[in-house]
Formats: C-alpha cells, structure tokens, sequence
C-alpha cells in the first residue's frame, strides 16, 4: 500500500492558524504513507498536477486530501486521481478547513488536531476498496401529477423535446385553478384566452397522454424506473364514442351547484365543467344523478345519439412505467370559516376571491355582474380583506400567500370597470407587489381606479338590515372605522391540498409543517425533491403565481428531460451491501429505511440446504443514508466508502 | 350538587339582585352553594392594573379558601371574578416562578387544582337542560331578549375556555329552553364600556348607546346578561343615555339568573326585579309574565 497524502494551505484560509507543512512532515510517518506534501491551493490546476505527477512518480494507489470538507471538492479529487489511473474512491479527504483552522485559534493544538484528522484519513482510506458505479436503464417516459397551468406547460416542454409525457388529473377537465380566473395580473389578459390554446396543444399533441378524473394509486420502483398504478373513476361516458354534442347535459334535470362556479351557479349532474374543457366530454356526478341515487331518469342514455352513456362503468386501474414524475398538484384555498369575527362562512355577501373571479368573468354564473348573492343587487360599496389565513400563526398559516395582494388590486380593478359606481376598500397588512410590473399595477389601481387602501385588520364583520357593517382599524389615522358594505371580498391564501401529504408519503418526498412538499435545496434545487427523479412545480410547493408556476414547470421540465435523454443511469457505488451470509431476514432494516430502497429476497443457503429469505437493497433507489447500517442486528448489512471496517479503523489510530 | 360559591363584591352590594336570583334558582333545582367563609377581593381592576402579584395573590387567597370547606368546584357569577380566578389558576399551574412567590406570601401550597366554574356552565353542563326543561312551569313565551355576553365571559378564550368566542351562545341556549325568544344580534360581546363607567362615563355613554340602539333595532325587548359591570352599565346609565342621543330606551337589563327564576315560579320579589334602573315589572306585567 503507497499512500499519498497532500495537504493545502488554501491561501491563507488554513496556513493562518495551522502549521500546514509541519502537518505535512507529520503525515509522512503515518503507516503506509510513501509520500506528503504541501501546497498553496491543492483545487488549483497545479495543485492538481503535484497530485498527478507524484502518483505517476511515486506509484501511489491511495491518495488523502487534507484541505476542505468534501462536500466541496470530493469530486474534483476522485476526477484528479482517476485521470492519474487510480479507482476514483480510493481518495478520501480530512476537512482541516472547516472542522480545524477555521474554528480554532492558531496554535499547536490547533495543527495537532489537523495531524489528528489526517492521521484518521489515512487510517481511512487503508480500508478503502476500489467501487464502481453501476448503471440502471431509464424508462423514457415522464408522469406529471396535476392538469393544471404547471402540469399542463411541463407536458408541452416534455413533448417538445418528443419525448411522451402523461398527465393524470383529478377533475374531469385540465387547465386547473387558472380555467376558472377571469384576468391574470399585472397584465389583465384574459386567463382564458392565455391558458386554452396551451390545453389544445397538449391535448392534441401526439406525446401526451391525458388521463382525466384518474388519481394516482400507488407508486413504487425508482428513478428510470417508476411503477405507477393510475385509478381512472368511471365518468360514466365513453370517452371514445363521446363527440362532446352536448345533447345530454342539456336535457339533465337535475341542478347542483356548480363547483367550477364556486357554488354561485348551478350544474346539470351530467356536466362539462367549463366550454373549453379538455377532454371535452362530460362526466355525471354518480352522488347527484337520479340514475344512480333513485335507479330512474336515464334520459342522457335515452338522448346520446352515440350510445357513449355508460352506467355501468367501474373504476380501472391501469399500470404503467415512468423514468420521471412531475408533481404539479397545487393548491386549495384557505377556508375562512374559522373566523367568527367574520361570520363563520355564514354570511351570503361575505365570498373569496376565487368566487369574485367567477363573478366578474363574463361567462360565469352572473354573466360578469358584481352583485350581492343575497338579493342579486348590484355591489357598489365593496371591502376587499388582505391576508385571510395568511400571515396568521393563531388559526391560519404563518407564510405569505404571496399573490393575494395582487389579485385583490386586479379584483379592485375590475369591480370599478364593471361597476363604475362602485368604491373598493381594500385592508391590508403589507402590500407585497414584488414582480415585473406589480408595483406599478397596485399604484394604478389607488390612483386611477380610485381603490380606497386602508392600512389595518378588519375586526368584525356582521349583517345590519341589507348591509354588511365591516368594522376596521386604519393604522395610518389611528382610527376605527366602519364601512356600511354589500359585498366583502376574503383573499384568501393557499395552502397544502388536503391529500398532500398522503401523496408525498406515496411519493417518498418530505413535506413541511404546513404540508407543502419541500425542495431539495431552497437556493440551488429549488424544483429537486431528495428523491431522484422526482420535481415539483407550481403551488404544492409553495404559493406561486402563473409566472412563477409556468418557470417552475419549465425548470422541472428540463430536470425530467436531462434524465430522459441519457441511455442509461450512472449511480453512485457508495450505497449500502447487504452480506447475505449473515443477514437473519429479520426486516428491521426495511423498517428503518426512509427510502423503501431494501426489499427481501430468497436464496439458497447452501450451508443449511434450504431456501432462506434475506434482504437486498435496490441499488436504483439507496441514497447510501446508512441508517440500515445502524438498525441491523447481525452486522449484515454494510455501507460502501462508510464500512464497519474503515469506521474501526479510524477510531484505532484515534 | 355541591359547589363553594364565591359572589365577589358586586354581587353583595350593586348587583344583590344577582345574588338573590342565583341562590334562589340554585336552590329551586336543588344545587347547594356553599359561600366561602371570609372571601375577599378578587384582584378585579384595582388590583390588577396596579400590581400583577396582588392580582394573583387575591384571587389564590380565595381558592385556598374555598379549599379549605372541601374539595368542591368553585361558582361564581360575576364575569370579572370568574376571569381572575381563571387566570390566577393558570399562573398556578403553568408559571412555576410566580406559583413559588404567590406560595411564600400565601404561606401554602397551591397548584391551580380548584376548578372554577361559571354558574352558566353549571346549569349547562353540571345541571343539564334535559333536567332543566321539565322544572320550567313558566314558561317566558312571547319574550325576546338580546343575550349580551360582554367580553370578559368568552375572553381570553384559551383561559375561560366557557363559550364561542365571537359567537357565544350559551346564554341563548338557556334562554330557549325557559321559553324566551332570544333575537339573533352581532353585538353579542361588544364592548359596554366596563369600569370607565366612573372615570370616564362618556365612553360608557356612548359604547352602551351603540349596544341598546342595537338590540332594539333586532326587536329586543329585554337584555340578558351574565356581569354586574354590563347590568350597571346597560341600565344605570339608560336615563344619562337617553339625555345625551336623545333616545327614549326603556329596555330592561335583566340578568340570565332573574329570568330564569321567573320561569320556575319563583316570586319575582324574590329575584331582586324591583332593585333596577329601567323597571322591568311594566313589561313583564304587558307580556303576562307576572301572574
């Protein structure tokens, strides 16, 4: 065994506190250390070629770095020695920067516990083994959970780039929250006419697959190789021999309120949720349909001129293989009921923003009047209340939803064009108009739309005669104020869907204290989650708006897409090994894992002559966390680069 | 049934008539009340905005107290007592440093294990509409009342733990089962004004117009309370009132106790009717609820 050892001064960085050559001629006696040096930045690309040369020179065949932590320049040293012809993990590096000179005063105890951290390495790498990476293949093909704009725009990247793409929406149309917007901020385009043309290329596109009213069922396997089980509910119609003629939701007796609208307007129980609804094909609501609550009716089936209602229809499950998914569920509302101070969700002219988007919109359930739900008199004196649930540890969600100060400027906006009379108030706490334009677009609607912008929390809301009495605080003035109102407008916040963290657990992806999925880095991964091959984009991650939830579906996109395109998956050998010999079959590492990555198999153990069930680990899904390292009784189960062995070893020299 | 009553000082000198109601309903369904021997103050705003210890330590004195005559929960009735009981317990139990000072000055060891009760909870909870529908005999129909819960009945919600806190509705609750109409009104927990009554009566004046203007604007006829301050408030000041908005209320401020004594049969000499402000006999007499 020829060790080397190269220790750096990293300029000043640890030739400030530690004797770097002392540590140098130290290494040099350690056992089996051939030779040791020091040098001034060993990243550089001379420090590089000292490394090189002397293993060419001096024959090493293992190699320690002392320098950095190798979070930072682990790979730089394993390109380093492979180029020079050694297994790329016969390296290992002692961090004398940030666990010694930086935290220590200079000193002799300070270049002696530098000694001491290298004399460990060396211990280290005596026990290193040569590793290889393994490969995996990689099924070309990308799963994005949730039709709306997010889904919607990283299936048009995927299929662009012509590689297919499937998306699996819950609601029986795509295109989300968004479909039901009427403008989108700061540019007032109708969300309609924006976000349709981008349903149509998907839907026709000949790459994406859309399975509408489907949930996803069960995920397992990995990255390059996902199983996916897809529950697709019956609709009831058969999607193949529907021509969307519309006969049959026209001649549905029955009147529910319409989810699309937010309840203010009425649906037949055979419906299409919206005109451009993509599929357009209608679905029937089994809890509303006299069909399936009074086995009567059966009108659509008696009017379909195709024959495509099916009664019978039953919920199939389909199976298929992914090498990536896109999670793109974005979000629900915050339900407001919990604040008594604004009636419980009891009063009729207290609504949310989403239902105001549906009010204004020219096709909704009012053909674009504001009026009072209650009596359906136009709305003149209308209070709109900033950070509902939002910004609110007590009984909302400690985050800034981040859009609702947005969307009730533009909601402020569109009641004085559709109402010219009308006057908004709006109560804030902070105006957060952070964006391209957003700044601008708040201004112009105090100063040309007249919005009244009062800085306080509104404490009370209740009915008097037809009016709604919203009782506030103006922090500017110090005063309380009451505003006789008809209408009052909630910006509600987003948050977690309710399912989500059934989703992530499915998933194997950490989600927060506010049920939100979390990225892998905040900063740098901001789309990764820690399981490979798996990205989030839109609102399940946290509140986004369109622009931010089409970049975060290009950029997941684009992950999804640089697994795509490679032949097959390079994996990091620094997993865990599981030594069948010794390995009881008693699970407890499959408890411990968080990654699924261990499953159990049979063998033959030829010692007893039978067939004996032990673990293994999928080689595909292991990060190499060790906690099974830890969890197992019998010692049967080893993690590559971190070996019982090497970790005895280290503690010897100690 | 057995509880230590603790009236406080309102409910032996304002508010007698509170006291005689409570005592004669508690006595008509058979609930004891035993008073504590030797009460004191309650560490109610004199103490409370003058010294944070007294404020514990007053109301503790009282609780050892009551400790004393048993191990019965405490009742009280007025909505500033039974707040500084409940507080003082929670610093008892949560507080170690303030429990360990109240202790040395107290020279006993206490935890905040009494529980303190408000009467409406024990007519509720302890007592039992069930129980109490049958027991009415006269029944107070034809009678709409606006429960007025005030603020210190329902706040701080997470120490009096007793009702909704921006929506009670405990009182209406009692008050349909004797048979009132309790009218449904947004100033259920305003603000009356409460012991600016003395040093500033203005605010009173004006807060408790804006409270009586209300209640009859929904159809009241009656307002029910559970605070000797609110009834002091409500109805001392009516005539004041009435001077300054030039108003002309004569709405009776009963409170919950009176009412429903009435609709057990008690004698209204016996529920202190006679000892208000806005005579409260006319309208009960045109109601047909005297006889």
């Amino acid at each position: 065994m020829k060790i080397g050892v190269f220790t750096c001064h990293c300029g000043t960085n640890i030739a400030a506190t530690v004797d770097v050559e002392k540590v140098a001629q130290a290494a040099a006696e350690f056992p089996g250390v051939t030779f040791s040096t020091a040098y001034n930045y060993m990243c550089s690309d001379p420090g590089q070629n000292i490394v090189k040369k002397a293993i060419k020179e001096h024959a090493l065949d293992r190699v320690v770095i002392a320098s950095c932590s190798p979070s930072l320049h682990e790979k730089t040293f394993r390109k380093c020695v492979e180029d020079a012809g050694i297994n790329p993990y016969l390296v290992e590096m002692a961090n004398i920067r940030e666990h010694c000179s930086w935290v220590h005063p200079e000193g002799e105890q300070t270049t002696a516990k530098a000694i001491e951290l290298v004399r460990i390495a060396v211990a280290k790498v005596s026990r290193d083994r040569p590793l290889e990476m393994t490969y995996t293949p990689i099924e070309k093909k990308v799963l994005i959970i949730g039709g709306g704009i997010a889904g919607i725009q990283s299936a048009i990247d995927i299929a662009f780039a012509n590689y297919p793409a499937v998306i699996v929406e819950r609601e029986p149309s795509i295109g989300g929250r968004m479909a039901s917007f009427d403008k989108t901020f700061p540019t007032l385009d109708c969300a309609a006419c924006i976000l349709t043309p981008k349903m149509v290329t998907v839907s026709q596109s000949e790459h994406v697959t859309i399975h509408t009213y489907s949930e996803i069922e069960e995920v397992t396997g990995y990255v390059g190789n996902f199983t996916v089980k897809i529950r697709k509910k019956p609709r009831s119609v058969d999607i193949n021999k529907c021509t969307g003629c519309g006969v049959c939701y026209g001649k549905c007796p029955v009147r529910v309120p319409s989810e699309f609208d937010q309840g203010l307007g009425k649906r037949p129980a055979i419906y299409i949720p919206f005109p451009q609804a993509v599929p357009n094909v209608p679905v029937i609501d089994r809890e509303s349909c006299l069909w399936f609550t009074e086995q009567k009716c059966g009108i659509c089936q008696k009017v379909c001129p195709f024959g495509a209602i099916d009664y019978d229809m039953e919920d199939e499950i389909i199976e298929e293989k992914f090498g990536a998914i896109i999670v793109a569920t974005g979000f629900q509302q915050f339900d407001y009921s919990v604040y008594g101070e604004y009636g419980y969700g009891k009063f009729k002219n207290v609504i949310t923003g989403l239902h105001f988007e549906r009010m204004v919109n020219s096709s909704g359930p009012t053909g674009g009047k504001i009026i009072k739900p209650s009596d359906g008199k136009e709305a003149r004196e209308v209070v709109f209340i900033q950070c509902i649930g939002s910004r609110d540890e007590q009984k909302g969600v400690p985050y800034c939803s981040r859009l609702c100060c947005m969307y009730t400027a533009k909601h402020a906006l569109l009641l004085r064009e559709h109402n010219p009379d009308a006057q908004a108030y709006v109560f804030y706490i902070d105006i957060r108009a952070a964006g391209k334009n957003y700044e601008e677009f708040v201004k112009k609607v105090q100063d040309e739309y007249g919005a009244i912008y009062l800085r306080g929390r509104v404490s009370r809301i209740f009915e008097k005669g037809d009016k709604l009495i919203v009782r506030g605080a103006d922090t500017l003035s110090g005063a309380q104020i009451e505003i006789e109102a008809d209408l009052v407008v909630m910006a509600t916040g987003l948050v977690a869907m309710p399912d989500a963290v059934s989703l992530a657990q499915m998933l194997h992806i950490p989600y927060d204290q506010n049920n939100l999925f979390t990225e892998a880095h905040p900063k740098l991964a901001p789309v990764e989650t820690i399981t490979s091959g798996i990205f989030l984009t839109g609102a399940c991650q946290a509140p986004k708006d369109i622009p931010d939830a089409v970049a975060t579906a290009s950029a997941a996109s684009v992950k999804a897409l640089g697994l795509m395109v490679q032949d097959k998956l390079a994996r990091e050998p620094l997993i865990a090994r599981v030594i069948p010999e010794l390995c009881s079959g008693c699970r407890a590492c499959i408890e411990a894992c968080p990654f699924s990555a261990i499953e159990t198999e049979e063998i033959e153990d030829l010692r007893l002559r039978r067939k004996r069930t032990v673990v293994k680990v999928i080689e595909g899904v292991c990060t190499g966390c060790g906690i099974c390292t830890t969890a197992c009784r019998m010692s049967a189960i080893d993690l590559e680069g971190f070996s019982n062995r090497q970790i005895m070893e280290e503690l010897a020299v100690l | 049934m057995k509880y230590a009553y603790y009236p406080g000082c309102s409910l032996h000198s304002t508010a007698k008539e509170y006291d005689l109601s409570t005592r004669e309903v508690a006595n008509a369904l058979g609930i004891e009340l035993i008073e504590i021997p030797d009460w004191v103050c309650c560490g109610a705003t004199p103490a409370h905005i003058s010294m944070h210890l007294l404020s514990l330590a007053l109301p503790v004195k009282n609780l050892l107290l009551a400790r004393r005559i048993g191990s019965y929960d405490i009742a009280t009735c007025c909505a500033a007592c039974f707040s500084r009981l409940k507080i003082a317990n929670k610093f008892m139990r949560d507080n170690p440093r303030h429990r360990a000072k109240v202790n040395k000055i107290l020279g006993e060891e206490y935890q905040g294990e009494i529980k303190v009760r408000h009467f409406i909870d024990i007519l509720i909870n302890d007592f039992g509409m069930k129980n109490l529908a049958p027991r009415i005999t006269k029944p107070l129909e034809g009678l709409k009342v606006a429960c007025y819960y005030g603020c210190l009945l329902t706040r701080p919600s997470d120490i009096t733990c007793l009702d909704d806190l921006e929506e009670p509705h405990l009182m209406d609750d009692l008050m349909r089962v004797i048979g009132a109409q309790p009218v449904n009104w947004p100033y259920k927990v305003e603000c009356c004004g409460a012991s600016f009554s003395l040093t500033k009566t203005e605010i009173v004046l004006k807060l408790s117009n804006d409270i009586l203007q209300m209640a009859c604007d929904q159809g009241a006829e009656a307002i029910v309370v559970a605070c000797p301050l609110c009834q002091s408030n409500l109805d001392l000041r009516q005539p004041k009132i009435n001077k300054k908005f030039k108003a002309n209320f004569k709405i009776p401020i009963f409170y919950f106790t009176q009412l429903i004594g009435l609709s057990l049969g008690i004698e209204p000499k016996k529920l202190g009717l006679k000892k208000h402000i806005v005579n409260p006999l006319p309208l009960l007499k045109e109601k047909g609820l005297l006889g």
